[in-house]
């Protein structure tokens, strides 16, 4: 393209003003014959309603032949595994349907899962990102089924704890998160915790912390030792949420950090509670607890680095167990955050569910899409998820693996039944994903001080009060 | 010119000079401005009626006119993301044409052993995916990286810091990585351009007694006009379209914003946060400055060319 591009071949005014004329007419003519059509009126359908238990159809071999499209982002290890095994599974004990699969990445999934369900042909079951900005959104704008009566017909409620249930829980204006109705099924759990290297703690000759008092003595002892307390990169922004989450646990009421994690009328940044949480964090930082130039280090690369052997502590979420026991086998250990009086009576921590499986409100195979959501999320289907290394929502008893896999499966299992599972700080507004990984990130930086760090996230949930 | 075809031009346009442009040449246009227009017209005129409304993308748009673009004016945020880009045009557009012309040059008069190779090796960061260059660039920045390690290994240590951690130098370490990529392209550009000058030009300032430098502002930088003006043009948009380096290398627009840019922004806000038409009309805005700038470059090359 280079050589064409001598002198005199270069764009000649003629040419340009041709395609400013074009563009000049197309912009004058497409509003004319567009003028009906306002960005968002073809989507804008009336709201799906709910259907009652008997009209819900549960023999999906009565159904005839469909093929139900699905649109999932379990792409990575385990997770096409289980997802491979079980729509297998689902196609030979119902050979009338037929699933065809799309698989994308996280980040593709969420791009596109818009215009999917806003397009003409949108696939009858999807995987959606939880929080008020995606499916939240997709509740309001009416994309979604609700399913109350499908819960009952097929006693989804009493399957699955009200703690992961809530989770897929939104009112129609879908600002809410855990009030109002049913919107989808999780296949897995998910939780952050505290990862700790067995042999740092054996060489510092500590037992893992029960007591926020021990956890304070085990980094003190490590740096002491010359030894890192705690792996952290923060370049992405991801993980100074978690964090941030962790010191919230230490500080704040369960009932309270829920609030705030999902936007509820009320909720307030500016306590004495949540200025100690904030407090720890900068505390940490002026130990010297975290990692030089934790700023610039991607969280991918510091998880790496812990199962390199860096580090007494890494926090971290349970997607982290496959890579984890790859790189460090039985030298790795999780825990649950400590607690105040070294109780594990209730556990207070992070957490939430893999992506929930939700049913287009234009599909036309509801029945068979209910059908799949319950199948994918059966006892048996918690079986095959357990044993491709996935954390099952609900777990199944026995085949329980021994390693790391299995602690987190015993500690997710505690939180959902008798402890609080706070939903992750980014479910609270639109933009609070941002504001909270940008805030936490000038924290640390020591760019803003406690009280600016507690206003600037008082001003994200206030600015989003009443919605948009 | 044939003297036929001249004679036949007249004939059927009396009144324009040879060599004006006939109105059938629009004809020939017409294939090349339908896809044009299908694929980009079309879909730019689209994004320009979004930006008139306050959309989702998922419930009905509600009409607001021009308000999306008074907001942008009054988005701080947003004034300093083109600030950033500011920053970038520098390192994506004016350093690579300042070292390529003097690397183009120095190969050019030295007659270096494996010309090919070197040229090859300037014009490989060009091939690569900007992803995969950003992922290479990060793990170079990193704490414990490559870059810091040999600061350190020559007793720089006070130097080393958290490159892309660190909201004063995360800019400028991701326009760094856009001159290491811009170079190679404006080298390749100008070494051709400078092949074309005949020997008798170079010989002749030689006679003149000129030397390095005045040789180089008397022959090379005349002849290089256009493809100055080329890589101006390429290494701008570049520049101003600056997506996968930041997005890549600084998530969430890096520490403290200081690298985010006008299209990450139209990025989040279409896809993440809910507001489509706002981020049409960040598209609109930054289409048009884009599209005022190159047409600036054009029109200076041009005008000295018609020296």
């Amino acid at each position: 393209m280079f050589r064409n591009a001598r002198p005199g071949r270069v764009a000649s005014w003629g040419r340009v003003r041709a395609v400013v004329l074009a563009v000049v007419a197309v912009l004058a003519v497409v509003p004319l014959s567009a003028s009906s059509c306002v960005p968002g009126a073809r989507s804008a359908a009336a709201r799906p309603v709910d259907r009652a238990p008997h009209e819900v159809r549960t023999d999906p071999a009565a159904l005839g032949d469909v093929t139900l499209v699905v649109w999932d982002q379990e792409v990575r290890g385990g997770q096409e595994k289980q997802i491979t095994a079980l729509n297998e599974a689902f196609h030979r004990r119902y050979p009338n349907i037929t699933v065809r699969r799309v698989a994308r990445s996280f980040a593709d999934l969420r791009d596109t899962a818009r215009l999917a369900l806003t397009g003409d042909d949108p696939p009858d079951v999807l995987q959606v990102n939880n929080g008020r900005q995606d499916m939240g959104a997709f509740v309001r704008a009416g994309l979604l089924r609700p399913l109350t009566g499908e819960a009952a017909a097929y006693g989804w409620e009493s399957r699955f704890p009200q703690q992961v249930l809530q989770l897929c829980r939104y009112p129609d204006a879908g600002d809410l998160l855990g009030e109002g109705r049913l919107h989808g099924l999780p296949q897995t759990g998910e939780l952050v915790g505290i990862y700790y290297n067995r042999a740092i703690l054996a060489e510092l000759g500590l037992t893992p912390p029960r007591t926020w008092a021990e956890f304070d003595a085990a980094l003190a002892t490590a740096k002491r030792a010359g030894r890192l307390p705690i792996q952290f990169g923060n370049l992405d922004k991801s993980t100074g949420i978690h964090l941030l989450g962790l010191a919230l646990h230490r500080f704040v009421r369960p009932e309270d950090e829920t609030a705030l994690a999902t936007g509820r009328p009320g909720a307030s940044w500016s306590t004495p509670a949540t200025e100690a949480a904030a407090r720890l964090l900068v505390e940490w930082v002026d130990r010297g607890y975290l990692p030089e130039g934790f700023a610039g280090v991607h969280s991918d690369d510091s998880w790496a680095a812990f199962g390199r052997g860096e580090g007494l502590f890494h926090v971290g979420g349970s997607w982290l167990v496959p890579d984890l026991s790859a790189a460090m086998g039985d030298n790795v250990g999780f825990m649950l955050p400590p607690s105040s009086d070294g109780t594990t009576g209730r556990p207070v921590v992070t957490g939430g569910t893999g992506l929930p499986f939700a049913v287009s409100a234009r599909s036309r195979h509801p029945d068979a899409a209910a059908a799949y959501l319950d199948f994918i999320t059966s006892p048996e289907a918690m079986t095959v998820l357990a044993r491709t290394r996935n954390l099952p929502a609900t777990p199944p008893k026995a085949d329980r693996p021994a390693d790391l896999l299995g602690t987190v499966i015993t500690g997710w299992e505690n939180v959902t039944s008798s402890g609080v599972l706070v939903p992750y700080l980014d479910y609270a507004t639109n933009t609070a994903y941002e504001t909270i990984g940008d805030s936490v990130e000038r924290l640390l930086a020591k760019a803003i001080p406690v009280p600016m760090f507690l206003e600037a996230l008082q001003a994200d949930r206030d600015a989003d009060r009443g919605g948009r | 010119m044939a003297a036929g075809e001249q004679r036949g031009a007249r004939r059927r346009r009396p009144a324009g000079p040879p060599g004006e442009p006939r109105r059938v040449g629009y004809l020939y246009l017409l294939p090349a401005l339908v896809v044009h227009a299908l694929f980009l017209l079309f879909p730019l005129a689209r994004g320009a009626w979004i930006s008139l409304f306050d959309w989702d993308g998922l419930t009905l748009g509600r009409w607001v006119g021009w308000e999306n673009y008074r907001a942008l004016v009054a988005d701080a945020g947003l004034r300093a993301a083109f600030g950033h880009v500011a920053v970038l045009l520098v390192f994506f557009s004016v350093l690579p044409i300042a070292v390529g012309l003097v690397l183009a040059t120095a190969l050019h008069r030295t007659r270096v052993r494996g010309l090919a190779f070197f040229r090859t090796a300037l014009f490989l960061p060009q091939v690569v995916a900007m992803v995969v260059v950003g992922v290479a660039w990060r793990n170079i920045y990193a704490p414990n990286g490559s870059l810091n390690r040999a600061l350190r290994s020559v007793g720089l240590d006070s130097w080393a810091t958290s490159w892309l951690g660190d909201a004063d130098t995360a800019l400028v370490a991701v326009g760094f990585v856009g001159t290491w990529v811009q170079t190679g392209l404006a080298v390749v550009l100008f070494l051709g351009g400078i092949g074309r000058i005949p020997h008798e030009s170079f010989e002749a300032a030689r006679l003149d007694g000129a030397g390095v430098v005045w040789e180089f502002r008397a022959v090379v930088l005349p002849a290089l006009r256009a493809e100055i003006g080329i890589a101006a043009t390429l290494t701008t948009i570049a520049a101003l379209r600056t997506f996968d380096l930041v997005y890549v290398m600084t998530p969430l627009g890096g520490p403290g914003r200081s690298t985010t840019v006008p299209a990450y922004e139209i990025y989040h806000r279409a896809f993440h946060s809910g507001q489509v038409g706002s981020a049409a009309a960040l598209g609109v805005a930054l289409t048009a400055l884009t599209f005022l700038i190159t047409m600036g470059i054009a029109r200076i090359t041009r005008e000295e060319r018609a020296r």
